[in-house]
């Protein structure tokens, strides 16, 4: 009996489909790696957003490693330096030191933690659970897909970053309650392209033929639609994640993202603030931090989706 | 839809246990806190509170402020003129700025013009309001000296209050990332438009380029503006939390931050409830415009 099953599974699969026999060609990861590389030259503004992008998570990774101080250390005495190019600024601290004498080049590398873990832990909350709660409007349908939609549209129509404000101030601050927030109020567009395209995919010849063959919904929903549902998925995914890390920092400076003693580039804006007019430099670099990661972060992005999305490809030319 | 919201206030509110503990000082006893809570209404059962909430919300009764001793809502209303003022401002210079940007750029695809309007897109993109405000504080003001660093100076003409020079830095942080959406827009809109056959004819028939322009370029581009417009003002209206607060303009946003910080709870939600309620309006009126400007759509 098992050994009939096993014997199905085999024969269906890779004829009834014909894609697997065209996967077994040449597909090596050294191949797919070439190729990925050969179109990543191809754009060079994807290029530059990718290494911008790997710079700010090696930074992230190994900050301890490529801090020069210890980012918490305050240094009375060596306090409200300007950066080294400037007058009275030294090469001890490159970006100069705030006004407990923190050096703020190792707290901006230290930051990008905050922001780089805020980004992809609350993307991964909303892709997962937004893709599964689209997946079920997008292919149940009725009354459960009416409930969802209508859920998410109310959510989506709220003016975002005072619903955000609203409930980081109910929350309070830690890191956990900003990463949950942005997670979770996120799903809703996750929910809509998710469902948005399964609506689309459910018409395509090939879910139909799957389902005539007789194929199980599950094997259908894993098989078919959620490789097609990856690409505009992950598009979305990088363009949520720096929208997401010019939230926190915009939480930061407003008091309301994680708590002061750790170091975060919304946080130290919202220090430099009350210095501008004095010791501007403490507002400018971390600031340049933000821009930096955005810029990098959307020419990524925009890259990935002329690359995963054909149809945008052929309408920018 | 307006009861949702208010569903999903109240729900917020109630997530994390009630608002009393976050009302009072951390030095509260048990017994103050015990008092305060019955005071406010809120050991009573869930569902007779949400239906008190629900019939004074309804007639405009969003609480009390602690720290003004004043219902909430006038605090809010006191408060609109100013952030409007603001926001209109914003929208204006972002059109003006963002509008032109887009014509030069998608009449002329892949020049310099073309490449400036797309960089001015993702610098708008990119760069975050709150930190614009201060860079341009450092310039501006600190620096150059042209502009005050802060606070909202008006001058009277014809008995109105209109806002002098105080406002062009704020405004202008705010208006930045409209600015770079609506010159991403109307660039594409303007390509779009170019190659359809109504301006191939027109220019066939050798009319001058700025009839051109206005007549048949500008007219059908401007339809899938109005609803970006509509949007935008919304952007404007959240944005302008970050912006009021850097240059203590007296708005709705500085409200908010303000009541944030001071946890004024019941300013927080009537403000909060206020702008979302202002902002789905703005959608809906939005839909209504863009249904009476083209014809062609009919919403059933």
């Amino acid at each position: 009996m098992i050994k009939m099953k096993n014997h199905q599974k085999e024969n269906i699969n890779p004829e009834s489909t014909g894609l697997l026999v065209d996967l077994e060609e040449d597909r090596s990861i050294r191949a797919r790696l070439y190729y990925i590389w050969r179109l990543l030259w191809r754009d060079k503004a994807g290029l530059i957003g990718l290494i911008v992008f790997l710079i700010i998570i090696i930074a992230a990774i190994s900050a301890p490693l490529l801090a020069p101080h210890d980012p918490l250390q305050q240094n009375l005495i060596a306090s409200r330096q300007p950066p080294f190019w400037a007058e009275g600024g030294s090469f001890e601290h490159l970006l100069g030191t705030d006004n407990l004498g923190r050096d703020i080049l190792s707290r901006i590398i230290y930051g990008a933690r905050v922001s780089i873990m805020v980004g992809f832990l609350g993307v991964s909350i909303a892709f997962s659970l937004g893709m599964v709660i689209g997946l079920i409007a997008g292919y149940k349908g009725g009354r459960i897909e009416n409930v969802i939609m209508t859920l998410s549209n109310m959510v989506l129509s709220l003016p975002y970053l005072v619903f955000v404000v609203f409930v980081a101030a109910i929350l309070g601050r830690s890191l956990l309650n900003v990463i949950l927030i942005f997670g979770f109020t996120n799903i809703p567009i996750f929910v809509r392209v998710t469902r948005g395209e399964v609506l689309r995919l459910r018409e395509e010849g090939y879910i139909e033929a799957a389902m005539s063959i007789g194929q199980k919904t599950p094997a259908i929903i894993f098989k078919h639609i959620m490789p097609n549902l990856l690409g505009p998925l992950i598009t979305l995914a990088t363009f949520e994640m720096s929208a997401m890390i010019f939230y926190e920092a915009g939480l930061g400076f407003l008091g309301l993202s994680v708590p002061p003693t750790i170091p975060s580039w919304g946080n130290m804006l919202a220090e430099g603030r009350q210095y501008l007019t004095y010791f501007p430099w403490m507002s400018i670099y971390p600031g340049l931090a933000i821009v930096l990661t955005g810029f990098g972060i959307n020419l990524f992005g925009d890259w990935l989706r002329d690359v995963l999305d054909p149809r945008m490809r052929r309408m920018k030319k | 839809m307006l009861l949702g919201v208010l569903f999903l206030v109240f729900f917020l509110l109630h997530l994390t246990g009630d608002p009393v503990t976050l009302m009072v000082s951390r030095h509260a006893s048990p017994s103050e806190i015990a008092a305060l809570r019955q005071e406010l209404g809120f050991d009573r059962p869930i569902l007779v509170q949400f239906w008190d909430y629900l019939t004074n919300a309804l007639q405009g009764d969003f609480g009390h402020s602690f720290r003004y001793r004043q219902p909430a809502m006038n605090l809010v209303m006191e408060r609109i003129p100013a952030t409007i003022e603001l926001a209109s401002v914003a929208l204006f210079m972002a059109i003006l700025m963002g509008v032109t940007i887009g014509i030069l750029g998608g009449s002329n695809p892949n020049s310099i013009l073309d490449s400036l309007a797309r960089g001015i897109g993702l610098l708008g993109q990119t760069i975050p309001t709150f930190w614009l405000g201060l860079i341009l504080i450092i310039i501006f003001s600190v620096n150059l000296g042209w502009f005050p660093t802060y606070g909202r100076s008006t001058f009277e003409l014809f008995g109105l209050n209109i806002p002098d020079k105080s406002i062009v830095l704020p405004a202008f942080a705010l208006s930045l990332f409209t600015t770079g959406q609506l010159a991403r827009f109307t660039r594409s809109a303007v390509l779009e438009v170019m190659n359809e056959e109504y301006v191939t004819t027109a220019r066939s028939k050798g009319l001058r380029k700025i009839r051109i322009y206005s007549r048949y370029i500008l007219k059908n581009s401007a339809i899938p503006m109005i609803s970006i417009i509509g949007v935008q003002f919304s952007y404007l209206l959240s944005g302008s939390i970050y912006i009021e607060t850097i240059f203590s303009w007296p708005g709705l946003g500085n409200l908010l931050a303000e009541a944030v910080s001071t946890r004024d709870f019941f300013l927080v939600q009537a403000t909060a409830f206020f702008t979302s309620f202002v902002v789905i309006g703005l959608q809906l009126v939005t839909d209504l415009i863009y249904m009476l400007v083209d014809p062609r759509i009919r919403y059933r």
